[in-house]
């Protein structure tokens, strides 16, 4: 690089294109030191894959579901593909048997990495079914999830 | 006749017997066809071709009897505390004639009307009413407003004013939204019937009968055809799913 830099003849936006390109190269390795924070891991869930692929699932499980809820919900339509239900029976923690209790369960570590509240376990259940539950609901202790926004 | 042609014509004997048994199982009870009828997939939404309905005979509702309560707050995992801002989704009230004399004991309940006031009222479109007749509150639309409390007659519904947690998965609750009784929708849609009336038919009292309206095969359209039933407000024109008999 630095020889093409120096070879004369060639002109000033040429060198200078040159220079930016070499820094461009030089801070895309320094990204991740700069965020500082390593990606949440996460348990592996039970079964052998998801019912979509893992990329698609990450980008748009908040629309599938959206959707999804509004089809059981107004419709009555109960397909499992893209239930939320569903989603906890596999992915609950080892530890906790819950998508929401602890940091390293499966729902908050991403959300919480991302700053993203959600408010789905106000309402629903964060463990798998036992229907029906001979226990009633019960009044919370403290909610888990962050009041506003902010990582816990 | 060579052996191979007799066991063929054996085989085919021995197919057009269970041909015939299999026919007669099906033709038999006519139940066996209304059962499949109406089980829908799960793709299958709820369709307005039904109309889900409720007969309650007040004569058979024993006094000091609370299953169909119990069973409700098992079902959908409510507290069963009766306070001021407990949910309640169906209770038992004692009605007296004053001028007779004369006492009812009879569970109370959403009617789930045809023409729900709750619904009216909404400013957001979460109470609602299903094609097939069961109203609902859409929590994730829900702003907590009350109107829908202020508009019922029957004093159906409650508001969730604490956090909760533990909730039954296929009934999902929380704070800052209005609930009332759904019907037990997520079991009317495996083919149950509603919590209430199981217990009541487990009671050995079988003062509820639960089915659709629109079907004329079903039984509660059967016994609404014979009895005399009563809507509760008849004069508001709401026709509710819920009808009674004996009061």
């Amino acid at each position: 690089m630095a020889r093409v830099v120096n070879q004369p003849g060639l002109g000033k936006g040429f060198r200078l294109a040159a220079c930016l390109g070499a820094m461009a190269l030089l801070a895309i390795p320094s990204m991740p030191v700069v965020a500082g924070v390593d990606l949440p891991k996460l348990e592996h869930a039970k079964g052998d894959k998801c019912v979509d692929e893992g990329g698609y699932i990450r980008r748009h499980h908040p629309e599938l579901l959206k959707h999804h809820r509004d089809e059981t919900m107004r419709k009555g339509i109960r397909t499992t593909k893209y239930s939320l239900k569903k989603c906890v029976e596999c992915h609950a923690g080892s530890k906790t048997g819950s998508v929401a209790a602890s940091k390293e369960d499966f729902c908050i570590a991403c959300h919480s990495y991302a700053g993203v509240k959600l408010d789905c376990w106000d309402c629903h259940a964060t463990k798998p079914g036992k229907r029906p539950s001979h226990q009633a609901a019960q009044p919370a202790v403290p909610s888990l999830m962050p009041s506003n926004g902010g990582s816990q | 006749m060579s052996e191979s042609m007799n066991s063929k014509l054996e085989d085919r004997r021995d197919f057009l017997k269970a041909s015939a048994l299999v026919a007669g199982v099906a033709v038999g009870p006519g139940v066996l066809f209304y059962g499949i009828a109406h089980s829908r997939s799960p793709e299958e939404g709820a369709s307005s071709k039904q109309r889900w309905g409720m007969l309650i005979d007040t004569t058979k509702c024993a006094v000091g009897c609370n299953d169909c309560v119990t069973a409700c707050n098992t079902e959908n995992g409510l507290s069963g505390k009766t306070g001021e801002q407990d949910s309640q989704w169906i209770r038992k009230l004692n009605i007296k004639h004053l001028q007779t004399g004369v006492e009812h004991n009879l569970p109370m309940l959403c009617q789930h009307c045809e023409n729900p006031p709750c619904v009216d009222v909404c400013p957001t479109g979460a109470s609602m009413k299903r094609a097939d007749g069961i109203v609902l509150v859409d929590r994730h639309i829900c702003i907590g407003c009350r109107y829908c409390m202020m508009a019922c007659p029957y004093k159906a519904r409650s508001f969730v004013h604490e956090p909760l947690t533990e909730q039954n998965p296929e009934v999902p609750r929380g704070k800052g939204c209005v609930e009332s009784c759904t019907f037990c929708v997520q079991r009317v849609d495996r083919d149950e019937t509603p919590a209430c009336v199981e217990a009541c038919t487990a009671s050995g009292h079988q003062a509820m009968l639960f089915g659709d309206l629109n079907n004329p095969e079903s039984d509660i359209a059967k016994a609404m055809k014979t009895v005399a039933t009563t809507e509760v407000r008849a004069d508001l024109g709401l026709n509710t799913g819920v009808r009674y008999q004996g009061i």
